[in-house]
């Protein structure tokens, strides 16, 4: 049996209500709110969280493969997904492959994950999907886009909802696209791109699958389908096929809080209706763009085993409200500002961090062999590797530790005006780890007025530096986001 | 002790510029001037130096000294360390005059900051630029923060201790015609200033300034030859830090663990036995107002986290029993890097021969600069003792 053993998603912290951007440029305000990644956020580091939610307590070493899809990759010639891999601590002998320009690129990553499991290429394979695409200024999009990411560990073990057939078609149409220096989305009339892109692309791959596997609406608990840029057409499509209303995964649900995620989309609308799946359900789920990935699942009992995961809902409701659309122009760098009055930060020694991977991307430190001591180290100072050790002076006798998913306490903290920040001002703690290791970090995801000397704080993958094409990433700690 | 510095090495002139937004002077400016007068304090002419140090953080070379002094093919060597490379060029000098191997030379400190176009001093970045963004007064508010929380300070009643170090401090620099920032402020002016990096303001923050300070250093027994009033290095002593404070969980972030060492080790071999009683003045390295009050402690001025009783009750100001930053400090006289060292000697070299006009102190038997480089967590600190 092939199917879906787990899920995973990410939201990002920051929403920003629709309002906002009336205010800023007039014009009209689709209700609700949109997620907004932080500055220091890209489809990257959303795949990691939704991957290590995704992941959970499951041991990362027994995963075969990482497919990345987006339409946003920070890089057009260099692999993503070989990045992801560090922080979420997978194998060298792995399959990684990244999935880019289509918004069904998630689906499709799934379909051909789970064809490569079908192949006995791999017993399993981590999806993960993320998007942060950026609307044009003052422009319609701008409201409805929304940043986030969903993850599927794909594979033979204990699954949770079977893939029982898969159906794809290709379909040529420029309804959206971005070529080239495209900050933003470019999209032809949507009128045209609803009646001759999503409406009869969907309907057509529907059908199919529906008559390859010898089902009916009727048989399916749950339809989860992309959803349209004007939703409208997501209830037509649905009542179209025949589809009774109470099937129907709502997108508005996800729309009025986060926004359309790209291609991280209809995988994020899978996670939401796996949050409330039963054993049995049959679900229905469909992708779209320049054609159609539509799957029947069917859900098993082990679903009711599996351990609850951050996904779709908890993200949903742990969030801050942005206070203005101005730090939505400052964290996407859409306008020039004036630059902070500190030195430029060096140009990325690719040597240098190529050489500490394991220990930037994998937060990996070390736990003395001799005192037992656990020590983590950027080279914050001046100096990496370890090699000898900070308490007993022992040296070369250490085996690794990971501190990637540690939890920690602030032990002292500061809000930093002098240091440049997109968010400023630059809260830096001094992060005691449970179990031992003391490390500095950047803050991210903070209020202010909120952080103590105490507080919980939990780690999170990053970007750090962006210099001469290269996306420096590292880890910072936040606030405990959930509890327990 | 093996080694003791104590009473072999004398200092015999010193010269110090200006310190401040020298907008119109540059490194040689600021050099030539410094040694121009300690060699005229000594009496001697630049050809008599042997050898010399310079201690800077941000030049090239020893040729950063010989250059702008055209010394003709001595031994120069430019030394670093951190924001204590003035100690680091006075130790090296007097360490080849303690050693035999000279009998007269030169240290110099200075730092022309200002060209940078930016307020502070450039930050900290590692290889991998993966450093947290956190500036200097950052790395300090953090003690800061630490410091009341341990000791149970709220948040009002810890910057008020520490705005009164900073308006003790103006005080006295409004009366060093050579401070960067020479007026006195108000308790209300400090507390009420811009948060730099909280719970730091602006006022808790030391002047970054341009400066050079100079001294020329002889065998003691040659030193009053030039002067009958040198002034004697009883104990010079440095202590650097393995920097794990910041790896590793018993660190409490509310002490300098290198000064407190330091410290004991510069008693030792002056032959101090009670501190507060002995030394008469102290010049340290208050780059921030939480780094004075700490330091208090890690000198044993002040029993541990009970620096507020001295401050409120004024032991550190002018007229106090151990007046702490007589010339203004780092946070007034300013804080050209490389020079702030030497400048601390400065001060307790004009105090002890009764030059410090209206600043003097009422006989200071002995007189301590502590000098610190890096974070509280990674420094270098020297403690030196000088007596008359």
């Amino acid at each position: 049996m092939v199917g879906i053993s787990s899920y995973g998603a990410y939201i990002p912290w920051h929403r920003l209500d629709r309002r906002n951007f009336v205010k800023a440029w007039g014009g009209f305000a689709i209700p609700g709110e949109r997620s907004v990644a932080y500055y220091d956020e890209d489809s990257v580091t959303m795949a990691v969280e939704a991957g290590m939610d995704c992941l959970g307590d499951l041991d990362p070493r027994q995963v075969d493969g990482l497919f990345f899809a987006t339409t946003t990759s920070p890089y057009k010639e260099k692999q993503c997904s070989a990045v992801i891999a560090m922080p979420l601590d997978l194998r060298r002998d792995i399959r990684a492959a990244d999935f880019n320009t289509s918004l069904k690129s998630g689906t499709t990553a799934m379909a051909l994950a789970a064809d490569s499991i079908k192949a006995g290429s791999a017993r399993n394979i981590l999806v993960t999907v993320a998007d942060n695409r950026i609307g044009g200024l003052s422009g319609f999009q701008e409201q409805t886009i929304g940043d986030g990411a969903a993850a599927f560990l794909l594979g033979t073990d204990d699954v949770i909802a079977e893939i029982q057939g898969v159906y794809s078609i290709s379909d040529e149409l420029s309804g959206t696209w971005r070529s080239g220096g495209d900050t933003f989305v470019r999209f032809w009339e949507d009128r045209m791109v609803q009646d001759e892109g999503y409406l009869p692309v969907l309907s057509e791959a529907i059908k199919g699958l529906m008559r390859q596997c010898r089902l009916e609406p009727k048989d399916f608990a749950k339809v989860v389908i992309d959803c349209p840029g004007d939703p409208r057409g997501h209830g037509k499509l649905a009542a179209g096929l025949g589809f009774d209303g109470s099937q129907v995964q709502d997108p508005l649900n996800i729309f009025m809080s986060v926004g359309f995620c790209g291609c991280a989309g209809a995988p994020m609308l899978l996670v939401s209706a796996l949050e409330e799946a039963k054993p049995g359900n049959k679900i229905l789920f469909a992708g779209s763009g320049n054609g159609a990935d539509v799957f029947v699942l069917e859900v098993t009992p082990a679903i009711e085993r599996f351990a609850p995961r951050r996904g779709i809902k908890k993200h949903q409701a742990a969030k801050r409200m942005l206070g203005n659309y101005n730090d939505y122009l400052r964290w996407r760098d859409l306008v020039p500002l004036e630059a902070a009055r500190r030195p430029d930060k060096q140009h990325n020694k690719v040597s240098a961090i190529w050489r500490e991977r394991k220990v930037l991307l994998g937060l990996y430190g070390v736990k003395c062999k001799s005192c037992g001591t656990l020590q983590y180290d950027n080279g914050a100072n001046s100096t990496t590797p370890i090699r000898v050790c900070a308490v007993c002076q022992a040296q070369d006798n250490f085996e690794d530790h990971r501190f990637a998913k540690k939890r920690g306490k602030v032990f002292s903290f500061t809000h930093d005006s002098l240091s440049p920040s997109a968010d400023p001002p630059s809260s830096v703690v001094l992060v005691d780890f449970e179990g031992g290791g003391r490390a500095f970090f950047d803050c991210t995801d903070r209020d202010p007025e909120t952080l103590k000397i105490g507080t919980h704080v939990e780690m999170t993958f990053r970007k750090m530096h962006f210099d001469r094409g290269i996306t420096n990433y590292f880890w910072k700690a936040r606030p405990v986001r959930f509890d327990g | 002790m093996p080694g003791s510095i104590k009473d072999r090495v004398a200092i015999v002139g010193m010269g110090c510029t200006e310190f401040g937004t020298l907008w119109n002077k540059g490194p040689s400016d600021l050099i030539v001037e410094a040694v121009n007068e300690a060699c005229a304090d000594a009496g001697i002419e630049m050809k008599d130096i042997e050898a010399a140090w310079a201690g800077t953080l941000f030049s090239v070379g020893g040729r950063t000294l010989s250059e702008p002094l055209r010394l003709q093919y001595k031994p120069v060597t430019r030394v670093e360390n951190a924001c204590g490379s003035g100690h680091e060029a006075l130790r090296a000098a007097a360490y080849a005059v303690a050693a035999g191997i000279h009998d007269v030379v030169l240290a110099v400190g200075f730092e022309k900051l200002k060209d940078e176009g930016m307020s502070g001093v450039p930050g900290m970045e590692n290889r991998t630029n993966t450093h947290y963004q956190c500036s200097m007064p950052g790395v300090f508010a953090m003690m800061a923060n630490k410091y009341f929380d341990r000791y149970g300070l709220t948040p009002k009643e810890g910057k008020e201790m520490l705005a009164k170090i900073s308006v003790k401090s103006h005080a006295n620099g409004s009366l060093n015609p050579k401070a960067h920032l020479r007026r006195k402020v108000t308790l209300e002016q400090v507390l009420n200033a811009p948060m730099v990096a909280s719970p730091l303001g602006l006022f808790d923050c030391c002047g970054v300034s341009d400066g050079a300070a100079a001294a020329i250093l002889c065998r003691t027994d040659m030193a009053k030859n030039f002067r009958p009033d040198p002034v004697w290095i009883k104990a010079l002593q440095i202590c650097t830090s393995p920097t794990s404070g910041r790896l590793v969980q018993d660190y409490d972030y509310t002490h300098v663990e290198e000064a407190y060492r330091a410290g004991i080790a510069a008693y030792e071999e002056a032959g101090i036995k009670k501190p507060r009683e002995e030394i008469g003045m102290a010049e340290v390295h208050d780059c921030f107002s939480i780094t004075e009050a700490v330091t208090m402690e890690d000198l044993q001025f002040s029993p541990r986290g009970k620096v507020r009783e001295d401050i409120d009750a004024g032991t550190f100001e002018l007229g106090g029993a151990l007046p702490v930053q007589p010339d203004g400090g780092l946070k007034c006289f300013g804080h050209p890097i490389g020079a702030s060292g030497i400048r601390m000697i400065y001060e307790l070299y004009l105090q002890l021969q009764g030059k410090a006009d209206k600043r003097q102190i009422k006989n200071p038997k002995l007189g301590l600069a502590h000098n610190m480089g890096g974070e509280p967590y990674a420094p270098t600190v020297s403690v030196v003792i000088v007596g008359s």
